[in-house]
């Protein structure tokens, strides 16, 4: 073919300009530089956040106590009571309420996606499920005001705007977030572990529950966990669904106003210390949320230790 | 004809963290020959061969000590720019390894980056460093084609072509024909004994046949010593030291 | 008595498929309820006129615009933010300190409630900053609160470029800089796309940060400034103060599609940058 090699006549090598890289090194440096700068955009944000929203909440829980504000039930802005007891223990119940039904059916659907169905549907539904967290929050509350009110009103009684009601819809709507992080979990954990338990003659199941489960367990546990953190955080479905009645429950049917629905309910017309006491409740649940997500971050960073 | 040093190695020392990879090693490159560097897995040659153009670099557990004077120059003085030693050293890989774009692409993409805009002389600089590898009259009429279309060799040829069109001073080699079959080992052999005229060029191999087809003197690495080096017919025939000898014939390696 | 392992077996799959099956019917009933309402109401009309009585009659036409508009300001500015941030922690350093500091940092924002986004919105960019209720405040908000996705995906994505292409640039006397924008990000952008889709989508579905920020003003936004209303906020007020289920079912069946549209294209950029990986 091309064994004679007609190599074509050298040009002369150039004289090197040893300055030449002066301008490539001078960009490469700010690329670095800039970078850096961008890289703490997240983190800025996070701080700026958390500057203003304890800047605007906190003088004002330092006024009226930190112990009235959170344990005192009464809130009547309009006579200066800004108690949030009430708030506290309804978005405590819905979100306990919301796990109890989220959690158990997510991790059982995550087990079942990664153990007992063919890879192939699991290709399937995984990615259906995902899909599905990304519908608007707010048509879940209008579901819930449509189908889910109507049906505990006639079923259980009460004003069917409730308690129940709304631990129902989120505890649908967390769903995609814990089967998602649980999947991933199960799916990290070596398949030697299976194979070496079914070796030994144990059931699909028994392999499942004494082997997988252990190894996957800190990331399910973070994804209950981020599915709480989500739950506590969520507003315009659970305004639309829990009737927003500032009373500490005493039953699931009846009406309550989370603490998220407290804030968005009255911020468009609140003024003055009314405001405030909004902000001072957005302290109160960026603190809690601040928790739990720690506490997810270190139950994944011990998967990832061990 | 006269032995003009290239590169002078003073008691190089390279190491990945704890790891030692080369023990102060000492030997002058001489310019326009092909040196070969045999011996046997992890003996230190492709650390060798990367601490020539600070590819070491890449890895922030890596750390140098001696000196490597390109003409004269210590490459590792700080007032040296890494990526300036690279236009002048340039390097081919074990594998061939194309850049996800087309084999035009490929091949112009240092040039560009040195600022070469002009069309026609990226044309001529495709023409000749792709004949220059052997390559040209096989991809002459498909220039866009993705590289990573051509076959093994014709891909190890284009990263030979591809470190050309920077037209480096020296020419590194990392096992170039591992992965080859023996018509594109050959092709590639063809096309350093044509090249050297040019270039100076430095072939890690594995391969102690190739060495001795190809290169114009061999070094002998192991366990990150230089056992010996010289003229290629001395070492496949009289080495000075048994274990050149035992590899060379291969009693062990 | 011990129950023999065949039966517990038997007993877990019949429980964990229910459960399986419950919760997709579930989710799946939801969507199809939504489009069954809201489908018919549907028209041509309904997509291309401005609404009439806060919504009880018309169209939807200006809260398409805010639809649009307010997630492509987001993604314009979160994009070089988040690919920046995911090329410094993938190119430009290793694991130490200040990237333990960056990652808590995008961790703990990814985590926040959009209330919050929406409180810090409205006293940051509305109030003190003075750029009042407008589609600038609400892209700014909206963008700080998609930044942890596309850092996230951009920065999967960017570690999934195989690390033979850096070297090669870098032998071929690339800078760094160099390496990233002719070699890294243009193999990354597949990815850095399916990230970009999923914070698009996220931005269209938000309520509560985008009330407070971008306001609920149904006139045609003109210009930055201006307030505006997206479908999820006006699906919100119809369906909350009860001005029209009709026009809600109709809506919510808009938004449905729009968010199954854009986390589709997402999935399928997704699986075709998976698929040139893998071949």
């Amino acid at each position: 073919m091309q064994d004679t090699p007609n190599t074509p006549a050298q040009p002369k090598r150039p004289v090197r300009r040893v300055t030449g890289g002066v301008a490539t090194w001078c960009r490469d440096q700010l690329a670095r530089y800039v970078f850096l700068a961008v890289a703490f955009s997240a983190t800025v944000s996070l701080l700026l956040i958390a500057l203003f929203i304890l800047k605007e909440g906190v003088p004002f829980i330092i006024k009226i106590g930190l112990k009235d504000f959170l344990f005192a039930s009464e809130w009547d802005p309009s006579v200066g009571k800004f108690g949030i007891y009430p708030m506290i223990i309804a978005s405590l119940w819905v979100t306990l309420g919301a796990m109890l039904i989220g959690a158990p059916l997510g991790v059982a659907g995550a087990i079942f996606l990664t153990q007992f169905v063919p890879r192939s549907v699991m290709r399937i539904i995984k990615p259906m499920i995902e899909l599905l967290a990304g519908i608007p929050s707010v048509l879940y509350g209008f579901m819930g005001v449509m189908v889910l009110a109507p049906f505990i009103r006639n079923h259980f009684g009460g004003p069917g705007l409730s308690l129940l009601a709304g631990a129902i819809i989120l505890g649908i709507m967390v769903l995609p977030t814990v089967i998602s992080i649980s999947v991933d979990a199960i799916n990290a954990v070596p398949r030697t572990y299976l194979e070496g338990a079914l070796a030994l003659g144990a059931t699909r199941w028994q392999s499942v529950h004494m082997v997988i489960l252990k190894a996957a367990r800190s990331g399910i546990i973070a994804s209950v966990i981020l599915a709480m953190g989500r739950a506590v955080g969520e507003t315009m479905a659970v305004i639309m669904v829990v009737g927003n009645a500032v009373k500490i429950p005493h039953s699931a049917l009846d009406s309550v106003r989370t603490l998220t629905a407290n804030i968005a309910l009255e911020m468009g017309y609140a003024t003055g210390l009314h405001r405030q006491a909004l902000f001072a409740t957005g302290v109160v649940l960026f603190v809690v949320v601040m928790i739990l997500n720690s506490l997810a971050m270190a139950a994944m960073k011990r998967k990832a230790g061990s | 004809m006269e032995r003009k040093v290239k590169i002078s190695v003073q008691n190089l020392s390279v190491f990945f963290g704890r790891h030692q990879a080369l023990r102060g090693l000492s030997l002058d490159i001489a310019a326009n020959r092909i040196l070969g560097i045999i011996g046997p897995a992890s003996s230190g040659k492709t650390s060798f061969l990367r601490a020539l153009n600070r590819m070491n670099d890449l890895d922030p557990e890596s750390r140098a000590e001696g000196r490597v004077l390109l003409d004269g120059a210590d490459i590792y003085h700080p007032s040296q720019s890494a990526v300036q030693l690279r236009k002048r050293v340039g390097m081919v890989f074990a594998l061939p390894m194309p850049l996800p774009m087309s084999i035009y692409d490929n091949v112009v993409y240092g040039p560009r980056l040195s600022g070469v805009r002009d069309r026609a002389t990226l044309d001529e600089i495709v023409e000749r460093t792709l004949t220059s590898a052997f390559l040209w009259d096989e991809v002459k009429d498909r220039l866009n084609l993705l590289a990573l279309r051509l076959s093994g060799g014709q891909q190890q040829r284009l990263c030979l072509a591809r470190t050309l069109a920077m037209d480096p001073e020296v020419v590194l080699l990392d096992e170039p024909c591992s992965g080859l079959d023996p018509i594109s080992t050959a092709r590639i052999e063809d096309a350093l004994s044509v090249l050297k005229a040019r270039y100076t060029i430095i072939l890690v191999t594995n391969n102690t046949k190739q060495a001795s087809r190809v290169a114009d003197e061999t070094a002998f690495f192991l366990m990150g010593d230089l056992v010996e080096m010289g003229e290629t017919s001395q070492i496949f025939t009289v080495p000075k030291d048994q274990r050149t000898s035992d590899y060379v014939t291969g009693r062990f390696g | 008595m011990r129950i023999p392992p065949k039966i517990t077996q038997a007993l877990a799959v019949l429980i964990l498929g229910t459960a399986t099956l419950v919760t997709v019917v579930v989710l799946v009933l939801i969507i199809a309820f939504v489009l069954k309402r809201g489908v018919p109401e549907i028209s041509w009309e309904f997509l291309s006129t401005k609404p009439q009585e806060m919504g009880k009659a018309g169209g939807i036409l200006p809260t398409i615009v805010g639809t649009v508009l307010l997630p492509l300001i987001a993604i314009v500015i979160a994009l070089p933010m988040g690919v920046g941030t995911a090329v410094y922690l993938s190119e430009y350093t290793r694991e130490n300190r200040v990237t333990k500091i960056i990652r808590f940092g995008t961790d703990c924002l990814a985590g926040i409630p959009s209330i919050i986004f929406g409180l810090f919105g409205y006293i940051f960019f509305v109030t003190i900053l003075g750029m009042g209720w407008s589609m600038l405040s609400g892209g700014l908000t909206l963008a700080i609160m998609i930044l942890p996705t596309i850092i996230r995906t951009s920065e999967e994505a960017i570690r999934a470029v195989p690390q033979a292409y850096r070297e090669v640039s870098c032998s071929l006397a690339a800078t760094s800089w160099e390496t990233v924008h002719k070699v890294v990000l243009p193999n990354a952008l597949p990815g850095i796309m399916t990230g970009v889709m999923l914070g698009i989508g996220r931005s269209i579905g938000e309520t509560a940060a985008v009330i407070f920020t971008a306001g609920s003003s149904l006139m045609m936004p003109t210009s930055l400034n201006d307030s505006v209303r997206t479908m999820s906020v006006h699906f919100y007020l119809l369906a909350r103060e009860g001005i029209s289920n009709e026009k809600a079912y109709a809506t919510a069946a808009v938004l449905v599609f729009a968010v199954l549209f854009v986390n589709l294209t997402a999935y399928w950029m997704m699986n075709r940058f998976i698929a040139k990986r893998s071949s």
